[in-house]
Parts: structure tokens; C-alpha cells; sequence
């Protein structure tokens, strides 16, 4: 990898955004990598575009401003396309990633996206029938991992396993569940022409 | 033979750090959590707040054995904190912003009682307007009061200062509360990898606390804070200034004692790439690494670009910076701050006040940026140094700018 990576996470206030962007950095510092994750803070409500971000690399991390052209863009929420531009900055040869049950030349038409590609999946019908409700988070994770290859698919299902049996101790088909939806997401995200 | 033995226990203790994702209010806590003061005293404020919440949580599961007063403002929290440390505690507390403003005359007497009480504070702008994002308005304001103003660039710096902090203000010589500060969301709100030490070493490098006079020592009882008009009031306060010119001596002292033991080096300030720079920014806290990469990319362009990062602010070290920009053409100066009436912002002063006796000394500017977290990139920064440039070659400049502001 060596060079700076950097990606931009849109979803709506409760859908966990943030969560993966954490979960993420947290999975390639055990992998030896920088990382840096933090949201956008405005104000927070259920339901409002929040956005939330990461960036990697194999060497230090200095820089502290905001990410404006991210490599890629994952989408949590399809609602957000046309409401929210989450394409802006992403580089010609960026990569943009959709929760979407919809046609991959659909949500391509409606983004405009030229040459960049675009990979789909329904993260929202995996979640709801792995974890039991509509957050997306998790299979997106899985979904990132497999499209970008930044990390390995052991790593982002054992720490995600480490940081989820911490939270859930009591819960543990809310562990299983979220596992199951990483790696559902992980096989089942396609490239969209 | 002693010194490989030395180098080896070097290794040994280097090796036991590990690597952990931490926000800056996270790691803040960890050091706190690690240093494990007798008392903490706090009121929540954003984006602070975190801090001492998780502190709090610490005191809960007894992994430390602090007295944690829940106390109703921040004027409280200080005033809490300056009785425990009188009475002979280790002493800490954490805030931001308006909390800060609110704790004002107390922040006097904690350091005019020579009380070392060390407070992590969370930078956030002032109002009017509100706002919750970064900006070092807040300490700026209370650059006066007589503590020693420690800035961090990032979360490994944030942690590694509050411990550092503690043994530059319990140092006899020095016994000066001291703020280390930390980029408001920026640092504060931003996960990112973190060294962290074992607890024992933290413990034995912080010591433990014990000072000459408090108030319970009740063998040897005493006043603390009287009266004291055009008697002696003056001699009190000249005798103020005089540990926090020596504090510098002091710091430096901590610092590469903190080297040898944690593998980190520290110094009055950073500089980065100033070896013959020509043009060079001054510049504290976070932005002081997105400069590192906006240097980078000018120099690969071959610009003799160089940065100077603050680390401390007070004591503020003038003849190391001036001696540092003294073979630069020009040098710009960033405040996250404005003077508002002032001639710039408060870092500009005191960099001018440092070059302001050389024979041969820099083109300067001011650029007040990023007031209410108002993001500063890397263009951003690469456009100062093309001003300098400017100013150089055309003689073409404005004193003081506003770097990103809407007109």
C-alpha cells in the first residue's frame, strides 16, 4: 500500500458511520498500519447526513485537515444520492461503494460517475437478516475490505470479534450476527457497470 | 560493559510500549488514568468533556484511587482543585472554552500560590458566536496567568506531555501549574495510534508526590494565599516570573529524561527541515503536521521550506526561535488566534519580540487561520510560503492576514 489512503464514510446519524470508521482504523492498527479515524461533528441527530472518515498507511500519518478527496466513498444510506454529494472529491481513478437494492447502472446514471468505479450490494437486506435491523455498518466493512484489499478478511472479522464481544458480552448473536453480515457483504459485493 | 546493559534495559523498556488507537481526550485520560493524581475535580464541557468522563469511569472499576469530585461548574473545579493541591494532593482537572474562561481568577491563584497542578485543556474557540470546534482562543487568554502552556500536536504528543507535565510542575525549582492543550475534535475527536508505556513505568518516571509545605501538615502550620498589599505584593509576583523564566532549564531536563525512559524526544519546540530553509513557518498544535506535509511537497519542488512548532508556549522560548529563523529569509507566523486590536495574533508578538534585536533577521508576516475549527490544508499553508516568496523577492507584503476567511 505505502501511500495515504483515504476514505469517506456518508451515512444517517444512528447507522453507525462513525462506528465503522473506528472499527476499521482499529482492525489495520493491528495490522501494523497508521490510521486516523474521526467524524465530521455538527449538530447530531437520528437521521441527519453525517459523514465520518479514515485514512491508512504503512507510514506515519502527520497531516490533520479534513479529507476532501477521498479514494473511496462508502455510502451507508441510498436515500442520501441526490440529497447529499457523495462524490465530491473522489479522485477520477477513486472508488465508491453503495448500499443500494437497486440496479448498479441505476445509482451509476444518478451519480454521474464517469469512469470511476462503482461497487453495490444490499448491506441493508443482509443486515436485517443477520443482525435482525437495518444498520449497514458492518457488511459495508466487509464490503471495503473486499473491494480495496486494504486489509485482510481474517483481520477485519477478528477484531471486529475482539471489539464486539467487549460491548456485547451478554449478546453474543449480535456478535455472530454482525460477523455473519461482514463476511455476507464481503462475498457478495459486486462491481456495478 | 555498564553502558551495554544500559542500552539493553533502554530496549527493554521501548519494546513493552504497545501501540493503541486512541482520540486525544482518550489518551489524555490513559496518562491521567496512569499518573493517578489523588484528587480530580471536574465539570463537563464539550469537547472535553470525555476526559474526565472517562476518568470518572476509571474511579468506578477502582482502577485508581483518586478522590473524583463532581463539582457544579468549572470555577468549582479549579477552586477544588487549588484546596486539594494546598492541602498536599497531586491535583488535576481537564477543560475547554468557556469552562477555561469561567475558572479565570482561579487559574491566578493556583499559580500564584505556586500550586503544580497539571489541567489537560481541550482548545475550543470562545463565544459569540457559539462554537465547539478547535481554535486556541481560550488559552491564548490565559497566557498571563503563570502557568507553563505545553502544545500538542497530536495524541501521542497529548499523552506524552501530561506526563511529562507533572514532574516539570512538581520540580522544586519550577512549582507552576502547567496546561497541556490539545486541538479541539481535531486531536480531541480523532482516533489515531497511540504508544502507550506499561503502567509501572509511568509510576516510577511520575513518582510519587511529596511536597515541602501544604496546609496539612499540622506540625508545621501556615498561610497560604493572605494578604499582602504595597507592602510585599510586588516582590511576591516578580518572584512569580523568576521559576518561569528557569522553567526551561527544567523541561528540558524531563524531556530527555523521558527519552531515555519512553524512546521519545522532546524538546522547547520541533524543527522540521529548517536545515538551510530559507522561508519557514511558526506554528502550534495539530497544523503544525499537515506543515510537515505541505514542507515536504515544497522541498521535493526545491523550495527551501522549513516549519518551527511551539511545544512551549509559556515559558516562551525567545532566543532558541530566534537563533532557529535566524538564517531564513522570511518566516511566517500561523495563530489559530486573533488579536483582534493587537498588532496580529499573540504568537505573532512574541516571535517579533524575539527577532526584534538581531541585525540580520527574517521578512515576517502573520496569518490568523482557522478560528471556530475553520479547516487549514496543505494549499492552504504551501500558499503562505509562496507569499513569503513574494515578500522576498518584490518586497510586496501584508503584515497580518486572515488565512481562509470568507469576505
Amino acid at each position: 500500500m505505502g501511500k495515504l489512503k483515504e476514505i469517506r464514510w456518508h451515512g444517517r446519524g444512528g447507522q453507525g458511520a462513525k462506528t465503522a470508521a473506528l472499527l476499521f482504523a482499529d482492525a489495520a492498527l493491528s495490522e501494523g498500519k497508521y490510521i486516523q479515524a474521526f467524524p465530521e461533528y455538527g449538530p447530531e441527530r437520528t437521521g441527519a447526513p453525517v459523514q465520518s472518515f479514515n485514512r491508512v498507511s504503512d507510514e506515519p500519518i502527520t497531516i490533520h485537515c479534513h479529507a476532501k478527496n477521498p479514494n473511496v466513498v462508502v455510502v451507508l444510506d441510498p436515500t442520501l444520492i441526490g440529497s447529499v454529494d457523495v462524490t465530491a472529491g473522489l479522485a477520477p481513478d477513486g472508488v465508491i461503494i453503495v448500499n443500494t437494492n437497486q440496479p448498479a447502472s441505476t445509482i451509476r446514471e444518478k451519480l454521474k460517475l464517469n469512469g470511476r468505479k462503482l461497487y453495490t450490494l444490499d448491506a441493508s437486506a443482509i443486515a436485517k437478516e443477520t443482525i435482525g435491523r437495518d444498520i449497514p455498518n458492518t457488511p459495508m466493512l466487509g464490503a471495503l475490505v473486499k473491494v480495496t484489499g486494504l486489509l485482510s478478511y481474517e483481520t477485519i472479522t477478528e477484531d471486529t470479534r475482539r471489539k464486539l464481544e467487549v460491548k456485547f458480552r451478554n449478546k453474543p448473536e449480535v456478535i455472530e450476527g454482525n460477523l455473519k453480515a461482514i463476511e455476507r457483504a464481503y462475498n457478495e459485493v459486486k462491481e456495478g457497470q | 560493559m555498564a553502558k551495554v546493559l544500559q542500552e539493553a534495559t533502554k530496549m527493554t523498556q521501548v519494546q513493552k510500549m504497545v501501540k493503541k488507537a486512541l482520540t486525544g481526550n482518550e489518551a489524555a485520560a490513559y496518562a491521567m488514568r496512569q499518573i493517578n493524581p489523588d484528587v480530580v475535580a471536574a465539570y463537563p464541557i464539550t469537547p472535553a468533556t470525555e476526559i474526565v468522563q472517562i476518568y470518572s469511569s476509571y474511579v468506578a472499576d477502582g482502577l485508581v484511587n483518586t478522590e473524583f469530585v463532581a463539582v457544579e461548574s468549572e470555577h468549582s473545579a479549579m477552586s477544588a482543585t487549588v484546596g486539594a493541591c494546598a492541602a498536599g494532593g497531586r491535583a488535576m482537572t481537564a477543560t475547554s472554552s468557556q469552562g477555561l474562561a469561567l475558572m479565570w481568577e482561579m487559574l491566578y491563584i493556583a499559580a500564584g500560590l505556586r500550586l503544580p497542578i497539571v489541567m489537560p485543556v481541550t482548545n475550543r474557540a470562545l463565544s459569540a458566536p457559539i462554537n465547539i470546534h478547535g481554535d486556541h482562543s481560550d488559552t491564548m487568554g490565559a497566557r498571563d496567568a503563570g502557568w507553563i502552556h505545553i502544545f500538542s500536536e497530536n495524541s501521542q504528543e497529548v499523552y506524552d506531555n501530561i506526563i511529562q507535565a507533572i514532574r516539570i510542575a512538581e520540580h522544586k525549582d519550577v512549582l507552576l501549574p502547567v496546561m497541556v492543550t490539545m486541538d479541539g475534535f481535531i486531536i480531541s475527536h480523532a482516533m489515531e495510534v497511540v504508544e502507550v508505556a506499561p503502567d509501572e513505568l509511568v509510576s516510577k518516571f511520575v513518582g510519587i508526590y511529596k511536597p515541602d509545605r501544604y496546609l496539612l501538615d499540622i506540625d508545621n502550620p501556615m498561610t497560604m494565599g493572605g494578604l499582602d498589599f504595597t507592602d510585599y505584593y510586588f516582590e511576591h509576583r516578580r518572584s512569580l516570573a523568576e521559576p518561569m523564566f528557569h522553567a526551561k532549564e527544567h523541561i528540558l531536563a524531563v524531556a530527555s529524561e523521558f527519552e531515555r525512559e519512553f524512546g521519545r524526544k522532546y524538546g522547547l519546540f520541533e524543527e522540521y527541515r529548517m536545515d538551510n530553509a530559507e522561508y519557514a513557518i511558526v506554528v502550534l498544535g495539530s497544523t503544525a503536521g499537515t506543515a510537515k506535509v505541505a514542507v515536504d511537497e515544497l522541498r521535493e519542488q526545491g523550495v527551501k521550506a522549513g516549519m518551527i512548532k511551539v511545544r512551549i508556549f509559556r515559558p516562551f522560548p525567545y532566543d532558541e526561535i530566534a537563533h532557529a529563523v535566524s538564517e531564513c529569509r522570511a518566516a511566517a507566523v500561523l495563530d489559530r488566534s486573533d488579536g483582534l486590536a493587537g498588532r496580529g495574533g499573540p504568537v505573532f508578538g512574541e516571535v517579533r519580540s524575539a527577532i526584534c534585536d538581531m541585525e540580520k533577521k527574517p521578512v515576517t508576516m502573520n496569518y490568523v487561520y482557522g478560528l471556530g475549527g475553520r479547516d487549514i490544508n496543505v494549499e492552504m499553508i504551501k500558499s503562505v510560503y509562496k507569499d513569503l516568496q513574494r515578500a522576498v523577492a518584490t518586497g510586496e507584503r501584508a503584515l497580518v492576514n486572515y488565512l481562509g476567511v470568507r469576505d
